[in-house]
This record gives structure tokens, sequence and C-alpha cells, in this order.
């Protein structure tokens, strides 16, 4: 049950993707182009994601789990730290060079060809370095 | 008279916020790409492996039904293979040590007013536009 629900998410967040536009990297390289011929159909697909969540997050608030029995996820503590502004100043600058985020980037491989399974294995290989600079920072942080 | 692809893009959209919705009130689970895959790849999701590969088959499986049967989008995607190996993984890298993207900060954060999500959104747009800029108007690079 979990699955078939978490398979039809994913599914409706891919077809969702790709008929906004969003897999189009020169739409999304547009939006971020404000010196050149901007494309505002980002804000368009933003505001229109964020306001059935906007509604969710309502409902959820006045239950104790989701329906499937498992709680609604706590916020995270609110810390803005050095951490998320490199992080997100590091995956902007990459966005930015090819036009692609992770969701677009899964979203359009079977369709992108060879060179969205570069990206692809390139993104993959970006979150495992993450994985190990930050176990080793965590194994230098504890005693010996 | 709106532009057809504005029209497309808010479709689109509310499309991914009722994604993100169902996978919330349904699964309890926060839709994001990097965290999704994130877990995948380095093992930290290894509770709910089932959950997360079931999403990603959605992901990369219906979109490919979708263009085989109806049409494929343009992508417009580059070829050079430098600059997709960097901005993979220059996104790789920056997602996981922010904590998420555009689906996980951008559309869950904001709707939820998340400072976190909203300022990791204003910092990964404010990082894209000067990357933009320096790239494609100053180096002349993409």
């Amino acid at each position: 049950m979990r699955a078939l629900f978490a398979f039809l998410a994913g599914g409706l967040f891919g077809v969702g993707l790709m008929l906004s536009g969003m897999t189009d990297t020169a739409k999304v390289q547009g939006w971020l182009d404000v010196l050149g011929a901007w494309d505002p159909t980002l804000a368009f697909v933003l505001g229109g994601a964020i306001l059935p969540m906007l509604v969710a997050w309502r409902v959820a608030g006045k239950r104790p789990t989701a329906a499937l029995g498992t709680p609604i996820p706590a916020k995270p503590a609110q810390i803005i730290d050095a951490r998320l502004l490199a992080g997100a100043t590091l995956f902007g600058i990459g966005w930015a060079l090819v036009g692609l985020c992770p969701g677009p980037a899964l979203a359009a491989l079977s369709y992108n060809g060879g060179h969205g399974a570069v990206f692809v294995v390139a993104m993959v290989a970006g979150m495992l370095i993450w994985h190990i600079l930050h176990l080793g920072g965590a194994m230098r942080g504890r005693p010996a | 008279m709106i532009p057809a692809d504005w029209i497309f893009g808010l479709l689109g959209g509310l499309m991914i916020g009722a994604a993100a919705a169902m996978f919330l009130l349904v699964n309890g689970r926060i839709m994001g790409a990097s965290g999704i895959l994130g877990g995948v790849v380095d093992g930290s999701g290894r509770g709910n492996l089932d959950e997360r590969f079931a999403f990603l088959a959605g992901l990369v499986g219906v979109p490919a039904v979708v263009a085989l049967v109806w049409q494929a989008p343009q992508t417009n995607l580059t070829t050079d293979p430098l600059l997709l190996v960097v901005a993979g993984l220059l996104v790789g890298l920056g997602t996981r040590m922010g904590s998420g993207c555009t689906s996980g900060h951008g559309v869950c954060g904001i709707s939820r007013f998340s400072k976190r999500g909203i300022v990791a959104t204003l910092v990964y747009l404010a990082a894209g536009v000067i990357a933009m800029a320096v790239a494609r108007h100053g180096l002349g690079v993409i």
C-alpha cells in the first residue's frame, strides 16, 4: 500500500514536471537569466505547486498521523547555518549551469538520452561525495 | 492573452503540488527529490527503501511511458560532457549538504512557512541568477 501510493506520487510528480516545462533546460535557464530573455514560467510552476501544499499542511496539522499511520514529519529545528547556505549556493550554481535539478533530471531520464544519464550519474556521485565528507567530519568530531 | 507556457506551467505545478500533498497526507513523507534519492544512495533511508524505490520508479517510469505513447517534450539539454559532470556534481553535493532542492525546500518548505526552506530557496535562486549572469553573459560558457 505504501509503495503503491509512493509510486503514484512519483508518477504524478514526474508528469507534472514534464507538463510544466521544467524538464526543458532552456526554460529553467531562461528563468535564471534575468540579464537575457527572462522566462517567468517557473514562477507559475512553483506557485501552482505551493497551492495544494498550503491546503495539505493545514489538513496535516489537524491530525497526528498520515492516512497509512506514519506520523506527520515534525518541522526540523529552524537553524540557518553555514551548511544550509553553502549547500544551497552550490546547488544553485549547478542548477544554472545545465538547467536541471534532481526532480526533472529523474523525470526526463528516459527522454534525455545519454547526456541526461551522465548528469544523473554525476549527481549521484556528488551525493556520495557529501556522504563521505560528512562522515569524515563526524568521525573527526568525536573524541578518540 | 496569457502565453500557453504559463498555463502549462501552472497546470503542471498543480500536479506537482497534488503529488506532494498526497505523499504527505497518505504516506506521511516529505516529497523532496534529492532527499528521497539521497537516502537510497548513501543508505540513510534503509528503513523505508521500498517506498523510496517505488517513488523513484514512478518518477522515472511514468514520464517514460507518457513520452513513449504521447511525445517527449523538448529538453534542450547541453551535450557538453564537462558542464554535465560539473553541474551534476554540484547539484548532488549541494542538495545533500543543504538538505533539499527545489521540491523539498521550495514546494514543501515554503508552503509550511519553514524558515530554512524559504532561506534555502532564496539562496539557491540568487546563486543561480548570479551563476547564469557570470557563465552566460560574463564568460560565455553556457
